[in-house]
């Protein structure tokens, strides 16, 4: 069992395929594949589908492959700090499927936990609940969302060992568990590879039956809103 | 009439000791320098529970951010989590109450706060999921538009982020609760009459 990739390009070696559907991690800037992301760029595969909260700003994150128009569609619950975003998508360019935050994240969780579908209240009477089955329970009413399975995962950790158990650190958790869930072949990028044996068994985050590839780099982690109060 | 801090205030008054909350981007997040010495327990939908300040300059970490993506700090009572688990605690009910913005809200409860057709695509983030899942849904804005049009609606005009979910509005002039029928008013503004309260108001105000 070998899991350890020098590079991502290496990494997604074999796993990229034109019109493919990819989950990613992060949420804003914040724990998003940064690595991955370039190395998706580079490979230059096209007519993607993102499941991501969010689509990055213009030039990082997700971002960058909206420039090299290498994304055919977004399912997204916030796209509100990408300009480009928004001029594709209102000239038609990009499909967009807006998810309520928490069935996003709970799509990907249904999804890498063979639940093809499940009820929730999220968006009833709302745009979101339109064309989708309602049921009641105990009298209140409930749609029917879809899990997802992605054709490939990718997501940022902080800490991983060989086996690609995997902690995070802070709110870069978010989504990058659920992510990697909904994945059928997942692929981490970590600040750091930790022999196995060196992380505490009772403090990972997301066993690495879920990682099935994995790197080792330096990440610049942007901030989005640089927010102070005087010391 | 309230100012932004005024209506950040008196939002507080609406947390008890306790409780977990959640608040929104805009004058919601300022409700937090009103809390006292109330036991308030702040979750951010993009997995924290515990939210502290802004941090100082040394302080300052990527990896930790709130649901608007500004740089915050740790409590000793934090706890992290990923963002399943953070929607299943808000859809489960296991958040008390959330305080949000609002673009337009009805006398029916309808809320809407996340898209202008053809004008504004950003998304609703987490506040369908928030409105359909707390237990209290606590609307804070201005009562009227830049054109001084009523945001307090017989019907809302916009796409909704939620149906019949507000419980209490607190504008800049006063309070309001969704009853059967219409609005109550609750109180008013520092310096606004009832008359004024109604005259700003287009949703049916019942006594």
């Amino acid at each position: 069992m070998k899991k350890v990739y020098a590079n991502a390009a290496e990494a997604l070696d074999g796993l990229l395929f034109d019109g493919m559907f990819i989950s990613s991690g992060g949420f804003g800037l914040c724990g998003i594949p940064e690595l991955l992301l370039q190395a998706i760029k580079e490979a230059g595969t096209k007519d993607l589908t993102f499941a991501s909260n969010n689509a990055g700003v213009d030039d990082f994150g997700i971002g960058i492959l909206l420039q090299t128009k290498q994304v055919k569609k977004m399912i997204s619950s916030y796209v509100g700090e990408n300009a480009e975003f928004m001029r594709q998508y209102l000239s038609g360019e990009l499909e967009l499927e807006f998810n309520p935050q928490g069935t996003l994240a709970e799509r990907m969780r249904a999804g890498g936990s063979g639940i093809p579908g499940f009820y929730t209240k999220t968006g009833v009477g709302t745009q979101v609940a339109e064309g989708k089955e309602h049921k009641e329970f105990d009298g209140e009413t409930y749609i029917l969302e879809r899990g997802i399975v992605a054709d490939l995962a990718i997501v940022k950790a902080w800490k991983a060992d060989d086996t690609g158990n995997l902690v995070f650190r802070k709110t870069a958790r978010n989504f990058n568990p659920p992510a990697a869930m909904s994945g059928r072949v997942c692929v981490a990028e970590v600040e750091e590879i930790v022999p196995r044996g060196s992380l505490d068994p009772d403090h990972i985050h997301l066993p690495g039956i879920y990682v099935h590839r994995l790197i080792q780099g330096e990440h610049e982690k942007r901030i989005e809103q640089r927010t102070i109060r005087e010391a | 009439m309230w100012d932004r801090n005024q209506m950040a205030a008196r939002a507080a008054q609406e947390l008890e000791d306790g409780m977990y909350v959640n608040l929104g981007i805009g004058i919601p997040t300022l409700v937090a320098n009103y809390v006292g010495d109330k036991d308030i327990t702040l979750q951010s939908e993009n997995g924290m529970l515990g939210m502290g300040p802004f941090p100082t300059e040394d302080e300052i970490d990527p990896d930790l951010i709130n649901a608007g993506k500004q740089t915050i700090t740790e409590l000793a009572r934090t706890s992290y989590f990923d963002s399943a688990t953070s929607f299943g605690m808000i859809r489960g009910g296991k958040i008390a109450a959330a305080i949000l913005g609002a673009m337009e809200v009805a006398e029916n409860g309808d809320l809407a706060n996340w898209m202008i057709p053809g004008k504004l695509v950003k998304g609703m983030g987490g506040a369908m999921d928030l409105v359909a899942g707390v237990g209290k849904v606590i609307v804070v804005m201005d009562h009227t538009n830049k054109h001084g049009e009523s945001k307090v609606l017989k019907d809302c005009t916009l796409p909704l982020t939620g149906k019949g979910v507000v419980d209490r509005i607190i504008t800049n002039l006063g309070v309001l609760d969704v009853v059967e029928g219409g609005l109550k008013i609750v109180e008013c503004a520092d310096g606004v009459t009832e008359e004024e309260l109604r005259a700003a108001t287009e949703a049916t105000i019942v006594s």
